[in-house]
């Protein structure tokens, strides 16, 4: 394996196609989505989308905020050659929601809110709560893991050039 | 932010190597080891070591306390001590005065000031008691993984050099490299397709 801080650096852009591709399955892949999770009912993009554009030599970063996150000028940027470095997801399973950020070159997981979880009161009710939001947690880093999974294996593949791609551009370009 | 907190931030590791039997009590020794002392009679600005994950104030670890259902739960305690600026600067120009009076000098040399300022530190540092800062944990140690609940730079460096001082296993960050490599069960040949992997252009 290579030295973690060298990989950080040389592969972080594959965090910043992750999450591009990530929007565009959201947007017109939806099957993706459930072979990833049987129980989900939607994931969608939340109040914040973050792009960064490299194209030139200096870097351009731009912020989306607010609810329902101007999917619009998100494309636009895509299609100045900008990646998303950054996205608020919210993702639904039966009746409950879950919300978080999640970023690019690290994949760490931000502000995850989770459905609500019983009180706790005692020390007894530690324990049960712990369990609770462990699996609660848990629910969002296995959706995450094999989204990635996909994409990854996509992405050491031919498939990844010959049709992800394109499909990718023909969205932006719509 | 704790692990029971509505809203949390999580930095995921795979954690390398395995402990030797009996494994709970290398923990446990792990644990009591590096737990975290306290700094406020003492001149240190920093300090960083475990805490009970209940109790995180009182570092104590009975027995088996950490381990909860198939996960083992503890915290990191990291205690600093931030003096002002202000405060230094006014009991610096303070003692200065007091040194050139003393001295009966005009000036001080550079060797002396750099002195007094690290006395004017030391003696504050006394004085101001240190600022708890706490990150949970939970480690599961059967799958080889562990979640920090911090996104913190400085807060994930001090957790990973703590882990393996403790602990004597690596704690592995899971970002898009490491993620790829360990988690997404990827053939040799794949692996080797990974590492010449180049950013992909959407436009023209």
């Amino acid at each position: 394996m290579l030295d973690i801080a060298v990989s950080y650096n040389q592969y972080k852009f594959l965090g910043y196609e992750f999450l591009t591709w990530l929007w565009f399955i959201m947007e017109n892949q939806q099957e993706i989505l459930k072979k990833s999770d049987k129980e989900l009912v939607s994931l969608d993009i939340g109040n914040r989308i973050v792009l960064e554009n490299n194209k030139t030599d200096s870097i351009e970063s731009i912020t989306i905020k607010g609810d329902k996150a101007g999917l619009e000028e998100g494309i636009l940027s895509l299609q100045k050659g900008a990646v998303v470095t950054e996205l608020n997801l919210i993702y639904k399973a039966g009746n409950n929601e879950w919300r978080f950020n999640i970023k690019g070159e690290s994949l760490d997981i931000s502000s995850l809110k989770t459905p609500e979880t019983g009180p706790v009161e005692t020390k007894e009710d530690i324990e049960a709560a712990l369990l609770e939001k462990v699996f609660l947690y848990e629910k969002i880093f296995i959706l995450m893991n094999n989204l990635y999974k996909q994409f990854i294996s996509l992405r050491v593949t031919g498939i990844w050039e010959k049709n992800v791609v394109p499909s990718i551009k023909k969205w932006i370009a719509s | 932010m704790g692990l029971l907190s509505s809203s949390v931030s999580v930095t995921r590791y795979k954690v390398k190597g395995n402990l030797e039997k009996p494994v709970l009590e290398k923990v446990y020794n792990g644990l009591i080891q590096n737990a975290i002392p306290e700094i406020d009679d003492d001149h240190l600005e920093k300090i960083v070591g475990w805490t009970s994950f209940e109790n995180p104030y009182v570092p104590a670890f009975e027995d088996s306390s950490f381990v909860i259902g198939p996960y083992l739960v503890f915290s990191m305690r990291l205690d600093k001590k931030s003096i002002p600026p202000k405060v230094i600067q006014k009991h610096y120009a303070i003692e200065m005065a007091k040194q050139l009076e003393k001295s009966g000098r005009q000036y001080l040399s550079r060797n002396e000031k750099k002195s007094i300022k690290d006395h004017v530190i030391d003696v504050l540092s006394l004085r101001i008691p240190a600022t708890p800062n706490i990150y949970d944990l939970i480690w599961n140690m059967e799958e080889s993984w562990l979640w920090f609940f911090s996104n913190l730079k400085a807060a994930n460096e001090e957790f990973e050099t703590l882990f393996s001082k403790s602990f004597k296993l690596s704690p592995i960050r899971l970002f898009p490299y490491t993620t790829a490599n360990l988690m997404s069960g990827l053939s040799d040949a794949d692996q080797d397709l990974l590492l010449q992997l180049s950013p992909t252009k959407f436009t023209e």
